[in-house]
């Protein structure tokens, strides 16, 4: 026990005379925070029309400035037929193209039944869904409102009435819930890296040769590179959390007593992995290159930005075994739901099973010997 | 006086098919500064490193400090110090750090420590480099202090690989009384060099080639067993064959 304290020393002094690392550490959540959220927002604004009015009606502008009116749409050219129209969309100043038909008004008023055309661009998946999605809404609620204008005294119209209520997100802020994600994987990179880079470090300079013809043993070594990262670990989740509060005034909702519990097992999986690539690694450059990888599935396949719920079911699957996926959705559950221990009971088993895995297999891999 | 520290008997290392040290067989004395010379690519490392328990051998029996390298590769452990050819301290730690750290692992109380340190900082002359950092010293005071911090646990046999590499005579000189001195306490030296000056001061040494053992034996004795009139030419005799 003492050998680990006179370690540990050493370990900490290292870490903390490190300055340029201390203050990426603390710098990089700033600037992720500033940024992340404000641009990667999926809240599609600004969708270029190219309208094509063969019928110029009253009705027809009416449902023109209804659909610039929600914010989401601009007008970006006037055209007289569909090939010019197609054109602006090749060039990509048009996201899609809105074409009343001559007569819209008239047989709209005279037959109750009338067409629109939308053309969407569909290179942006996701702007051309949404936009689609916006603009048909829009165009429903015209509907309706006209046919309730047509038949004022008709009673059984409307059928169900839906009303959507937005809970723990009422505003729909992208930011509120990409915050939480941002946390998890802060986190990660702290414990995973760091841990990784240090010991591979110490690889190449030779110093653990030297630490191997000690009699130093084998769990006071590993204990010794993961406790001071651990502990900087929650460091800086703690600095994320108060930015998040100082920044997007997010307070969790839930106990912080439960978050940093979650956070501190789920980092005993990330530190067990950054102790297994420092394992297989010789060089900097190889942990680096390996943690990357694991990083990159981490999070793409993590939930951060798209919903594994919308994923293939192959992917979903896959998305089983990505630690990163557990700790999102938990940190979310805690942050904006308040849920309680009871809630994330699957999240904390999972995290906790990566953490003996992983752990298991890179203390097998560590040896004394070359 | 006499007892042996080290013995080996046809220790062999192969990696796949390449033999990097064939039955290696010697014995090392207490207190003795024993010389372990030859070419780059000799085999001399990986003797070494089989000797200190960081590399297991293929075949063949060996001892150190009385335990097997084998089944006993932590106890060896701790009645050994190494200083490897790669320059080994903590350089964003000072010399006191790394004398704390090392003398710790080592199980030393924290009043030996201080004790010691203090003793080594005088002896040595050290008191304004002490609180230094080691990448602000000089590579003599480097290569120094990494000496002190391999004996400073009192082993019975320290190991250097290559300790002079890169520097200049007299730190050289003051090297070589540092090693005399360990050596009247009874600490014995297992030294791999390239400089064959240096291996006249020690009290025998062993000449490696092609992982075998072509000569070993006191300084003079060799000189005059292989009719040479330096090592200089005895090293030439035996490494360059091969060429």
């Amino acid at each position: 026990m003492n050998i680990l304290f006179y370690i540990l020393q050493k370990e900490f002094k290292q870490v903390f005379r490190n300055k340029p690392m201390i203050a990426i550490i603390f710098v990089v959540p700033i600037i992720q925070f500033l940024i992340l959220p404000l641009a990667a927002d999926f809240e599609i604004k600004n969708i270029n029309i190219a309208l094509i009015d063969n019928d110029k009606s009253t009705t027809s502008r009416l449902l023109i400035n209804k659909i610039t009116a929600s914010g989401y749409f601009r007008i970006s050219s006037i055209e007289n037929s569909f090939k010019q129209a197609l054109k602006k969309i090749e060039l990509d100043k048009a996201d899609l193209i809105l074409e009343f038909p001559a007569n819209f008004e008239k047989s709209l008023y005279r037959e109750s039944n009338q067409k629109v055309l939308i053309s969407i661009n569909s290179i942006n998946g996701i702007k051309a869904n949404l936009g689609g999605f916006y603009l048909i809404n829009i165009i429903n609620e015209f509907n309706n409102e006209i046919q309730l204008d047509l038949k004022p005294t008709s009673q059984n119209f409307g059928g169900i009435d839906i009303r959507t209520l937005d809970w723990f997100n009422p505003n729909l802020n992208y930011k509120i819930f990409l915050i939480p994600g941002l946390l998890a994987i802060l986190v990660t990179m702290v414990g995973g890296f760091l841990t990784a880079l240090n010991i591979v470090r110490e690889k190449e300079l030779g110093t653990i040769e030297q630490i191997n013809v000690t009699p130093i043993k084998k769990w006071q070594f590993i204990l010794s590179k993961l406790i001071p990262f651990w502990i900087l670990a929650n460091l800086v989740f703690t600095n994320g959390l108060i930015l998040g509060y100082l920044i997007y005034d997010i307070v969790p909702k839930g106990n912080l007593l439960i978050l940093y519990c979650f956070i501190d097992i789920y980092l005993l999986a990330v530190l067990g992995l950054g102790l297994l690539i420092s394992t297989i690694s010789e060089t900097q450059q190889q942990a680096m290159f390996v943690m990357f990888f694991f990083m990159i599935i981490f999070i793409l396949l993590g939930g951060l930005f798209t919903p594994i719920d919308s994923m293939p079911t192959w992917a979903q699957y896959f998305a089983h075994l990505n630690p990163v996926k557990y700790v999102i959705e938990a940190i979310r559950l805690v942050m904006l739901k308040g849920s309680g221990f009871e809630d994330i009971i699957p999240q904390t088993t999972a995290v906790f099973l990566f953490a003996i895995i992983i752990n298991f297999l890179a203390i097998i891999n560590y040896r004394k010997t070359i | 006086m006499d007892k042996i520290v080290i013995k080996t008997e046809n220790l062999t290392k192969r990696f796949g098919a390449f033999t990097a040290v064939k039955d290696l067989s010697f014995e090392v004395h207490r207190g003795e500064i024993f010389g372990f010379l030859g070419a780059n690519g000799a085999g001399k490392t990986t003797a070494i490193r089989m000797l200190i328990g960081l590399l297991r051998p293929t075949s063949g029996f060996a001892t150190v400090a009385g335990f097997d390298v084998y089944k006993e590769p932590e106890k060896i452990k701790k009645n050994i110090g190494y200083m490897s050819q790669k320059f080994s301290l903590y350089e964003d730690l000072t010399v006191l750090e790394n004398l704390k750290f090392f003398g710790g692992i080592y199980g030393l109380k924290s009043e030996a420590i201080k004790i010691k340190s203090a003793e080594l900082v005088e002896k040595l002359g050290m008191k304004n480099i002490a609180k230094k950092l080691i990448k602000e010293l000089p590579i003599g005071w480097r290569q120094k202090v990494a000496f002190s911090v391999a004996v400073f646990h009192n082993p019975a046999i320290v190991f250097l690989d290559e300790p002079t590499g890169g520097v200049d005579p007299i730190v050289r000189r003051q090297f070589w009384d540092m090693i005399y001195e360990a050596s009247e306490s009874y600490i014995t030296i297992f030294v791999t060099t390239h400089y064959l000056d240096e291996a006249e001061y020690c009290n025998r040494i062993s000449i490696m080639d092609e992982g075998t053992i072509k000569a070993l034996g006191n300084p003079s004795e060799l000189k005059k067993n292989f009719n040479v009139d330096s090592m200089n030419d005895l090293f030439y005799l035996i490494a360059r064959k091969k060429i």
